[in-house]
């Protein structure tokens, strides 16, 4: 998509650290957990930027931390080049109304003693302008067409639904708002494959026809490939490397992006095999102490000195799209799966 | 569905089947009514060789194994038909002691959540050496000498020192371990594992399923892999196995079923799966979701999401998608799929 213009959604060095505590009435802080630890991103209009990782990297509490369901330690997030945290009253009220979220888990994520037409329509009790009250019901029916459900389904409960079809109840209501960008967190990791591909394709119709920006988080890498213009990886709260979905999927530069790449499994029978497969040692650390210097040092086949001494900036190493690793190096990666 | 249904011999592993499946039918008598998870699926094991069974969430590939392993929750459960044969011998027609002789040290079972799987208040190493206590009688000290051994072997770093942890001070992928010696501690024959992998990141997977490989490279072992992942399902198994409402719907070597689909359901799971050149195109998903157990369709029970559906007048004499169940055939050589039109629809 296009790079030109401004970046609608901007976070500058995220920080988020939870603290430990310790005792009962008396809480001492024994400690932090380091959830995001200086994270920056840019949401261009229209592209769909993909944040991968795996559990505990930080990526869905990036995401609160854009939804202001997280109040950050520090960092900023830019909507439209103003500070989120900066903003007046009136202003978040727009903040709030233009970013939505997709939830990952559709079971948990509606209320289950409303009917989906009540779901659907309690963003505008919040933002009563955005619909005329009499407008609502029809509006409703047209949010359900919208996601491919039926609209005389408006009367039903949660309950009545299968998985794909919860999820889509979730992304009619994100849309109720008509917001300009949606922040979904592992929208399809709960769903079958076949249906998982009904909801991927659902977000793409629904980019190309209202224009959404996406930050789409996920584990999964086929799946973040699949949609994303733009990729970040993450590890153990910061970002490894970032770049173009050619630059990322095909030369990756950092040893993580390599060894998350190589461990997805092949497709493809002729060509089970043919990919060479790094598989890393040991587990995350926790990140209530993370490593000293890089934090990828302890599984890394590449650690020397330096990796314990200094943390690598993501910078560019010459390899056209920054990664954070003294030693990068990019690996052309022939596609296997 | 008779014994000539057994899937042929085509995997290319020595010996007879060491546990076969035949025609077995599970229901669940609920208050909501008949749910018919497993309706008549055959299919047998080889040592030494992996069988995937490939299926979505609902499509009783779980509870298959769980009928095989006897620990269906019954009731609500029943095993209503068919038999399970270890070695030749039925062990559904045996009493409960004498099933739990032959399964016990014969067929193990991983599950996928092994935070749940083990128990909270006992230490892995109490846990892992139990089986040892349990059937042959070993003493605590053998039973934790044992478990160590165990642990090292499923490279668990420092057993000696981790041995008394509880299962909470493990990660995931080291629960998965802890699970995987357990049951690995009396040399099973059979080793089923249900979505092993699920639960854990893909470069941990990439270990358990580098572990599971191994293991039964040394041992011999059968194994029965249950996921929902194509990918997994290709790397590490021999022969798959795709359910769909209770049935196996397409069965054969992983090589062919992959490249050449012979049963729609099958083709469709292949391109709803993103991949490197599906970049900037639509993905082809199946429509429609997977159906209730409590209610399968008549006749092929995929028909309403089928693209290549017949019904009424376009079917041919007995073979109405709608109203005549496909049988599982041979559609080519070694290849099994349950589908009137797989000819047709896929060339000879």
């Amino acid at each position: 998509m296009s790079d030109t213009g401004e970046p609608i959604l901007v976070v500058k060095d995220l920080v988020k650290h939870f603290p430990l505590t310790q005792g009962i009435v008396f809480q001492r802080t024994v400690g932090h957990v380091q959830a995001v630890d200086g994270v920056n991103l840019e949401l261009y209009p229209g592209e769909t930027m993909g944040l991968v990782g795996e559990s505990g990297c930080g990526k869905s509490t990036v995401s609160k931390l854009i939804m202001g369901l997280e109040k950050p330690t520090s960092g900023q997030i830019l909507f439209e080049g103003k500070d989120v945290a900066a903003m007046s009253r009136r202003e978040l009220r727009r903040y709030r109304r233009q970013v939505q979220i997709v939830f990952q888990d559709p079971y948990a994520s509606l209320n289950p003693r409303m009917t989906v037409g009540n779901i659907v329509a309690e963003p505008w009790d919040i933002h009563p302008d955005v619909v005329p009250r009499k407008e609502r019901p029809r509006r409703v029916r047209e949010l359900l067409d919208l996601v491919g459900l039926n609209p005389d389904y408006a009367n039903r409960y949660p309950h009545q639904f299968s998985g794909g079809q919860r999820q889509r109840i979730g992304v009619a209501r994100a849309l109720a708002l008509r917001p300009s960008v949606l922040v979904c967190d592992e929208p399809v990791s709960a769903l079958d494959v076949s249906v998982q591909a009904q909801v991927m394709n659902l977000l793409e119709d629904l980019q190309d026809e209202l224009g959404l920006s996406y930050l789409f988080i996920a584990h999964d890498l086929s799946v973040v490939r699949h949609l994303s213009d733009r990729v970040a990886v993450m590890y153990l709260g910061r970002i490894v490397e970032s770049g173009t979905h050619a630059d990322v999927y095909d030369q990756p530069a950092h040893p993580y992006t390599q060894a998350l790449l190589s461990a997805v499994p092949v497709h493809e029978p002729a060509l089970r095999g043919a990919k060479e497969r790094i598989v890393l040692t040991g587990d995350v650390p926790s990140p209530a102490d993370p490593p000293s210097g890089c934090r990828f040092r302890t599984r890394c086949w590449k650690a020397q000195q330096i990796c314990v001494d200094q943390d690598p900036a993501l910078v560019d190493r010459g390899q056209g799209h920054p990664s954070a690793c003294h030693f990068a190096e990019s690996v052309e990666i022939v596609h296997t799966d | 569905m008779s014994q000539t249904l057994t899937t042929p011999d085509i995997s290319g592993a020595a010996g007879a089947p060491v546990l076969e499946v035949n025609d077995l039918h599970v229901e669940f008598r609920t208050p909501h009514g008949l749910v018919r998870a497993v309706n008549g699926i055959t299919y047998s094991v080889r040592p030494g060789e992996t069988l995937a069974i490939l299926g979505e969430s609902g499509s009783g590939k779980s509870v298959s194994v769980q009928a095989v392993m006897g620990i269906l929750d019954s009731p609500p459960g029943f095993v209503t038909g068919g038999s399970i044969l270890f070695h030749g011998q039925d062990m559904l027609t045996m009493p409960a002691a004498q099933q739990r002789v032959i399964r016990g040290p014969g067929i193990a079972m991983v599950f996928q959540d092994a935070l749940s799987s083990l128990n909270p208040v006992f230490s892995v190493g109490h846990q892992i050496g139990e089986m040892y206590r349990a059937h042959q009688g070993a003493s605590r000290r053998e039973a934790k000498a044992k478990a160590i051994e165990l642990m090292e072997r499923v490279r668990i770093p420092a057993a000696r020192e981790r041995v008394n942890d509880y299962p909470h001070q493990f990660s995931g992928g080291m629960r998965q371990r802890v699970m995987i010696a357990m049951a690995l501690a009396l040399d099973p024959e059979i080793l089923i594992a249900d979505e092993p992998t699920t639960a854990l990141d893909v470069t941990v997977q990439a270990q358990i399923m580098e572990l599971l490989n191994d293991l039964q490279r040394d041992t011999g072992m059968g194994l029965i892999l249950i996921t929902h992942d194509l990918g997994v399902v290709n790397e590490v198994a021999d022969r798959v196995a795709v359910m769909y409402a209770g049935k196996i719907v397409e069965s054969g070597t992983i090589d062919e079923v992959f490249t050449a689909p012979t049963h729609p359901y099958t083709a469709g799971l292949m391109s709803s799966v993103p991949q490197a050149e599906t970049k900037g195109t639509r993905l082809q998903p199946i429509k429609g979701q997977p159906p209730n157990l409590a209610a399968i369709p008549p006749g092929c029970s995929f028909h309403p999401r089928c693209p290549h559906a017949r019904i009424g007048s376009a079917a041919a004499a007995d073979q109405d998608c709608a109203g005549d169940v496909p049988e599982l055939r041979e559609v080519r050589p070694a290849r099994m799929a349950a589908c009137h039109y797989s000819e047709e629809i896929f060339g000879e």
